[in-house]
C-alpha cells in the first residue's frame, strides 16, 4: 500500500477532469458533425471549417480580434513593462502602486465597461477600435506585468552592476543586458496579455461599434440565433489559439536565465 | 614624505543604510590609504562593512561624508562606469546570454577599441586565467571555478589600475579555493595592479595580503601586514578573530604581575593600575610544555596532525587552553602537565 498517496486521490481527480473538460471535448467533437442539429451524431466532416472560413462576417470578427489583441497586447506590454522597471527599487508606497496595477484582476470587469462606457460616451469617443484599444490595454496590464515583474525579481542585481562596473551608462546597460534578460518575461507577458483581449468578451461587448465586432462578440450574437455547428467550430479553433499562445508563454517564461 | 598618489585613498567616509529608527550606521569615519600593487585586504565577520566600502570603491552606493580619491582624482561623485576600476563579483556576475568571449570583450567593446584589438585583448585576458579553449561556451556551462576565472579576465581585461574583488573565493570547495588562492598571487603580479581583496576568512587574508584592515563595527580596527596583525594584535577581537587563540581573564595584583582566575600569576600588564581585570593572550604554538611551568593543567585531547600536535587542556579553573607542541610530544589524557607561558608572548588587553 502506497502510504504516501491518499484513498480516492485519483478516483477524485479524473472525476474533476472529466467535470473541467467534458463539455470542451463535446463541443470539439460536435464540430466535426456532418448533422445540422449540434447535438445528434451523423458523420465525420469538415464542413463547418469550410463554412466558417467563407463567411465574411466571421472573417472580419476574427481580424477584429486579431488586431485588437495585438494593440493591446503591444501596449499593455509596454506599460508593463515600465511599471516593472520601476517598482524594482524600493520606494515609500510601492506596494500600493503594484496593488492598483494589479487590480483589474480583481476589479468586476462588467463595472469597468459600464464605467468605460459611460466616459468615452461623455467625452464623445466613438465606440469600435478606438474605444475598445484603450479598454483592452488597460486591462491586460496586470497579465502582461506579473511574468515581467517575476523575472525582474529573479535577476541578479549584481549583472547590471557588473555591466556598470565594465564602463556600460544605464543605457548600454538596459539594452545590452536587462533587456536581453527580460526578454522571455516580455515575450511571456505579451502573450498572455494578447490571449487575454483575444478572449474578452463583457468589454468589448460593450464597447464594439459597427464593423467592429470581435469573434467572442459574434458568437454571442450568433448563438442567440441557435446553436449551430458553425459556433462548434469556430470555438474549437480559438480555444486551439487560446492553448497554444498560453503553452508559448509559459515555454517563453522557463526559457533558460 | 612619499609624494606619489595612493592607488585609493579613503578618507573620512561614512556610510548608514536606511532612515529614522530603522538607520543603520555601516561605516563611520573610515580612512585608509591603499599602495600601487599592493594587495590589501579587507578582513571582517559578516557586517563589518567591508564590502560596503568596497562598493564604494567601486561606485555601486553613494557615501554619506568623507572623499575617496583614486590614482590621486576624486571618484565619490562619478558613476561606476566612469571609475578606473573593475569588480569581481562574488556571485561572478557572468552575463548568461552571452559566451565567455563575449563577457571578457564586454568592456573592451565599450572602450571604442577597434574590432582586431579588442578580440586580442579578450583572448589574452582568457589565455591569463587559462580559459582560452572555452571562449565558445556560454557560462551555464562552466563549473565554479571556471566561471570564477571567467570573472576575474572579464575584470582584468580592460586593464583596470584597481582590481576589486568581493568574497571572489567563498563558493569554491576548499581544493579550489586554494588552488585559486595561489593563482591571484601570481595573476596580480603578473597584471601590475593593486588588489583590494574582501574576505571573512581569514586564513585567506594572511596567505594573500601585503597588508590587511581588520574591520569591525564599521571601523577599521588594525591596519597592517598578515604578521603585524597575527603576532602583535592590538585589539582583544582581532586577536581571536585572527588564527587560534587562548585568552585568559585576570587581574592586575601588582606592578607588572597579573593573576590570573586560574589562579597562577603572571608577568604581565605592565602599565596596567593594580585591580583592573584584564585579558591575556597567547597563542597555542607560543605556550610552552615545561616542567615547573606556571599553569597546572590537565590533558583532555590530543590531536595528532603529523607537523604538530593540538592539545587541549583544562585549567584549574575549568577553563580551555589549546596547545600546538612538536609532533613527537605527546602526552596521555588525562595527564597533568605544567605550561609556561613566556612573557614576549603574552598580549595584555584590558577587559
Amino acid at each position: 500500500m502506497n502510504l504516501r498517496r491518499l484513498p480516492l486521490t485519483r478516483e477524485i481527480g479524473l472525476g474533476v477532469l472529466v467535470y473541467l473538460y467534458v463539455p470542451v471535448v463535446v463541443l470539439i467533437v460536435y464540430s466535426f458533425n456532418a448533422n445540422r442539429t449540434a447535438t445528434v451524431w451523423t458523420e465525420f466532416s469538415l464542413d463547418w471549417y469550410r463554412k466558417i472560413l467563407a463567411n465574411p462576417s466571421i472573417r472580419e470578427a476574427t481580424w477584429n480580434s486579431l488586431v485588437l489583441a495585438a494593440a493591446a497586447g503591444i501596449g499593455s506590454t509596454l506599460l508593463a513593462l515600465a511599471a516593472a522597471l520601476g517598482t524594482k527599487t524600493r520606494f515609500r508606497g510601492r506596494g500600493l502602486v503594484e496593488a492598483v496595477l494589479n487590480a483589474p484582476l480583481i476589479l468586476p470587469e462588467v463595472v469597468v465597461a459600464v464605467a468605460t462606457l459611460m466616459l468615452f460616451v461623455a467625452i464623445g469617443v466613438e465606440l469600435g477600435m478606438a474605444a475598445m484599444i484603450p479598454a483592452h490595454i488597460a486591462f491586460c496590464i496586470p497579465f502582461a506585468f506579473l511574468p515581467i515583474k517575476a523575472r525582474l525579481d529573479g535577476m541578479n542585481p549584481s549583472l547590471e552592476e557588473a555591466a556598470q562596473d565594465l564602463y556600460a551608462n544605464r543605457l548600454i546597460t538596459f539594452r545590452r543586458v536587462t533587456l536581453p534578460l527580460l526578454w522571455p518575461g516580455i515575450l511571456a507577458g505579451f502573450t498572455l496579455a494578447f490571449v487575454t483581449s483575444l478572449d474578452d468578451f463583457l468589454t468589448s461587448f460593450f464597447l464594439s461599434g459597427p464593423g467592429s465586432t470581435t469573434l467572442p462578440v459574434y458568437i454571442f450574437s450568433a448563438i442567440r440565433a441557435g446553436i449551430t455547428p458553425e459556433i462548434n467550430a469556430i470555438s474549437t479553433i480559438m480555444l486551439i489559439v487560446s492553448v497554444a499562445l498560453v503553452v508559448t508563454s509559459f515555454l517563453f517564461g522557463r526559457m533558460r536565465r | 614624505m612619499n609624494s606619489a598618489p595612493s592607488a585609493i585613498a579613503v578618507r573620512s567616509v561614512s556610510k548608514s543604510f536606511g532612515r529614522g529608527d530603522a538607520m543603520v550606521r555601516v561605516l563611520s569615519d573610515v580612512s585608509v590609504e591603499i599602495g600601487v600593487r599592493e594587495f590589501f585586504t579587507l578582513l571582517g565577520p559578516s557586517g563589518c562593512g567591508k564590502t560596503t566600502l568596497l562598493r564604494l570603491i567601486a561606485g555601486f552606493e553613494e557615501l554619506d561624508s568623507g572623499d575617496i580619491l583614486i590614482d590621486g582624482v576624486r571618484v565619490d561623485h562619478l558613476p561606476p562606469f566612469r571609475r578606473p576600476v573593475n569588480t569581481v563579483f562574488q556571485s561572478y556576475a557572468l552575463f548568461p546570454h552571452l559566451t565567455v568571449a563575449q563577457n571578457v570583450a564586454f568592456a573592451l567593446e565599450l572602450q571604442d577599441l577597434p574590432r582586431a584589438e579588442v578580440r586580442r585583448r579578450a583572448g589574452e585576458a582568457l589565455e591569463m586565467v587559462r580559459m582560452g579553449a572555452l571562449a565558445a561556451r556560454k557560462p551555464a556551462e562552466l563549473s565554479g571555478g571556471q566561471q570564477q576565472r571567467v570573472a576575474l579576465a572579464r575584470a582584468l581585461a580592460p586593464r583596470p589600475k584597481v582590481l576589486l574583488l568581493d568574497e571572489p573565493l567563498s563558493a569554491l570547495d576548499l581544493k579550489l579555493r586554494k588552488e585559486m588562492q595561489i593563482e591571484l598571487k601570481q595573476l596580480q603580479a603578473e597584471a601590475g595592479i593593486t588588489f583590494v581583496f574582501v574576505t571573512h576568512d581569514q586564513e585567506e587574508a594572511l596567505t594573500l595580503s601585503d597588508r590587511i584592515a581588520v574591520m569591525q563595527g564599521g571601523r577599521i580596527l588594525q591596519l597592517g601586514t598578515p604578521r603585524e596583525i597575527y603576532e602583535r594584535p592590538a585589539h582583544r577581537f582581532v586577536a581571536d578573530f585572527i588564527g587560534e587563540i587562548n585568552l585568559l581573564e585576570g587581574q592586575v595584583s601588582g606592578h607588572g604581575k597579573v593573576r590570573l582566575d586560574c589562579g597562577a600569576e603572571i608577568s604581565a600588564g605592565a602599565g596596567q593600575a593594580a585591580g583592573a581585570r584584564v585579558t591575556v593572550a597567547i597563542r597555542p604554538e607560543r605556550a610552552r610544555l615545561v616542567r615547573g611551568g606556571v599553569l597546572q593543567a590537565e590533558v583532555t585531547h590530543v590531536a595528532y596532525l603529523g607537523t604538530a600536535t593540538i592539545m587541549q587542556l583544562r585549567l584549574a579553573d575549568g577553563g580551555p587552553f589549546l596547545l600546538r607542541a612538536a609532533a613527537d610530544d605527546l602526552p596521555a589524557i588525562g595527564g597533568r602537565v605544567q605550561v609556561d607561558l613566556p612573557s614576549d608572548a603574552l598580549q595584555v588587553f584590558a577587559a
